[in-house]
């Protein structure tokens, strides 16, 4: 049957189109939590922020932990490692940004805005080359007696700052606060 | 269904006919079987059967490997090992789906060059090119996925640098990212829903074969003169054509002895040969492997990935153009996956009225190029980044867009081609002079 001379919309079109509607929005929400599920569990979530001891860091060594699934770098920093991190001239520096979660994002990449602690001591970071995501090696590796990609060369120095190499920015500091003298929070 | 005239399925017993009233699955099955073929077909057309046995293959020791199979990040790994190991006949059975995957890529590679060499894309075939190209896309995947399950070293990183693919999309990406991992990172939620899709996707795959197959017998299958069987009567086409049973499907079974005896002389003798010995290290998130290359049947794409980094002047364009929102990770995950899609494509692109490249002496020559450039990327691809990898991969990655983009459609204005045969029974008389009499030569 044709209704090409049915210009008017009638009862039946509007519930034709309201019961479409209702379908359409039924499927939605019913859609919706199967799409939801693969999202973070809420034991996944629970671990974004976890509570790390460093009473054990002796002075010059280095923690790595995990955290979301990431390494995170905790460094007890040697005073000659602060030295010369503190030495370093910005302008040699190829990422001028202090990268650090915890200060303000514009903040320059002086080794004081680095670090956790006024002192300078400890250095908390991630533990992925800003490169290709790769795992660098610590413990005064590399040119600049700090960190060293091996996947393509990347050299960090002792703040945890790229000198040399493919990788564009510094390792990057996540939100972490020291909670009392030994214990550190992340996240 | 429409398409060559032939004998349709006639029930004869009671039963047949009984069934055939309720259920014409009977046929189904025959007419299906019997789809007049043209009698022209060369080698090159038995990759089908290879791909329809393989993903029986890969479906049959998936399903018993997961009869043994772990899927917790601290079980899984030792549980390959359990299988390689303890399990009666599962190293054989472990092997045969690792390397099946290859010869799944090896037959699938060659099935789409051979259709890209003969025109087979082209009209009427369009619909069959592009179910083709989403099997292609599907079996990639369910590859990728099954690859993460053994929890070796490759298996994470490989994951870790994938998914960072879609985390590269603007704006949405990281959630995006977060959204398929479960999680910040590849952990145990990831493990999980991979071993799941893995498991849906071969089911998906058979399902895509079928509609394949339903379409190119609706329109009869390609030739190597790319001439269409004639359809005027019965008796025009039976002069052009063969029954599949049992005529190709004999042949094709021998061709896939000859396969299997190579495939299985890799499985019994070399079965580690494809594969990369880092996945026998379980993976650690705190330490990556010093080279993380994908599976070998992903380098040519994985190249085309990384040849467009942020110096090359297209890229800075791009980037210009969209003020910085694609930026030169983004457009290599553009750039991948334009290179799939220019392929689909492929039947618009090509503006040639000859069907067969057999009878197109210009386009040979481009073709075969493509080819080579195929391999270049594949080799270049497992490489590092530095010079002169970065140029060799630009360029090949430039090609490959350029065969498609510009040289397909110009050709088909600027070749003068040769005449193809009248008809595919000149074609198939001049190749085989006595193939009235007993054997040919």
């Amino acid at each position: 049957m044709s209704h090409a001379d049915d210009q008017q919309g009638t009862r039946r079109d509007f519930l034709y189109y309201a019961t479409g509607g209702a379908g359409v929005v039924a499927t939605g929400a019913a859609v919706w939590p199967l799409v939801n599920q693969m999202n973070p569990s809420a034991d996944v979530r629970a671990l974004s922020s976890i509570r790390v001891d460093i009473s054990d860091v002796a002075e010059g060594s280095q923690l790595t932990v995990k955290w979301l699934g990431k390494p995170v770098f905790i460094r007890n920093r040697s005073a000659e490692d602060i030295e010369n991190a503190r030495a370093d001239s910005l302008d040699d520096l190829p990422d001028q940004n202090a990268r650090n979660a915890n200060i303000d994002p514009s903040a320059d990449a002086s080794d004081a805005n680095r670090t956790l602690d006024e002192e300078g001591r400890w250095l908390v970071m991630m533990g992925v080359c800003t490169h290709l995501g790769c795992v660098p090696l610590g413990n005064g590796a590399g040119d600049y007696h700090g960190w060293y990609c091996p996947c393509h060369g990347s050299h960090y120095d002792a703040a945890g700052r790229i000198r040399k190499g493919p990788a564009p920015e510094n390792l990057p500091i996540p939100v972490a606060e020291f909670v009392d003298e030994t214990t550190i929070k992340l996240g | 269904m429409s398409g060559i005239p032939h004998d349709h399925y006639e029930p004869k017993s009671r039963f047949e006919t009984w069934l055939h009233e309720r259920l014409p699955v009977v046929a189904l099955a025959y007419d299906t079987l019997m789809i007049p073929t043209p009698k022209n077909l060369n080698w090159w057309w038995i990759w089908g059967i290879v791909l329809a046995f393989t993903l029986v293959l890969q479906i049959v020791t998936g399903i018993i490997l997961v009869m043994h199979y772990t899927p917790h990040v601290d079980l899984a790994f030792a549980s390959i090992e359990h299988i390689m190991r303890d399990v009666n006949g599962g190293h054989m059975l472990r092997y045969m789906h690792a390397n099946g995957a290859s010869l799944f890529f090896i037959a699938v590679y060659i099935h789409i060059f051979r259709g890209l060499y003969y025109g087979s894309y082209k009209s009427p075939r369009e619909v069959t090119w592009i179910i083709g190209m989403l099997i292609y896309l599907v079996m990639m995947a369910t590859g990728f996925l099954g690859y993460v399950l053994p929890w070796g070293q490759m298996s994470f990183w490989g994951a870790t640098v994938i998914t960072g693919l879609f985390g590269a999309i603007p704006f949405i990406g990281p959630d995006i990212q977060t959204w398929l991992l479960g999680g910040p990172a590849v952990d145990n939620a990831a493990l999980n829903r991979f071993f799941s899709l893995h498991y849906l996707l071969p089911f998906v795959l058979v399902g895509l074969v079928a509609v394949h197959i339903w379409a190119f017998h609706s329109t009869g299958n390609n030739n190597p003169t790319g001439v269409e069987v004639r359809r005027g009567s019965k008796d025009e086409a039976k002069k052009d054509t063969l029954p599949f049973w049992p005529y190709f499907v004999i042949k094709d079974l021998f061709a896939l002895a000859i396969v299997l005896m190579v495939f299985f002389a890799v499985v019994g003798f070399m079965p580690n040969y494809l594969g990369h010995p880092d996945n026998y290290i379980e993976a650690n998130p705190l330490a990556t492997p010093a080279h993380i290359v994908p599976e070998w049947y992903y380098l040519p794409f994985y190249a085309i990935l990384r040849a467009f980094t942020a110096d090359v002047w297209a890229v800075q364009l791009v980037s210009f153009i969209t003020g910085g929102i694609v930026d030169a990770k983004f457009f290599g995950v553009l750039a991948m996956f334009g290179a799939i899609f220019v392929i689909v494509l492929a039947p618009w692109l090509d503006t040639s009225k000859t069907r067969s490249g057999a009878y197109r002496p210009m386009f040979k020559f481009w073709f075969w190029l493509l080819g080579i450039d195929f391999m270049v990327l594949m080799w270049v691809g497992a490489q590092s980044t530095e010079f002169p990898y970065d140029w060799i991969s630009l360029i090949a990655a430039t090609y490959w867009f350029a065969y498609f983009l510009l040289i397909l459609p110009i050709l088909g204005w600027t070749e003068k081609a040769k005449q193809p045969p009248a008809t595919i029974e000149d074609d198939f008389n001049h190749h085989y002079p006595e193939a009235s009499g007993s054997a040919a030569e």
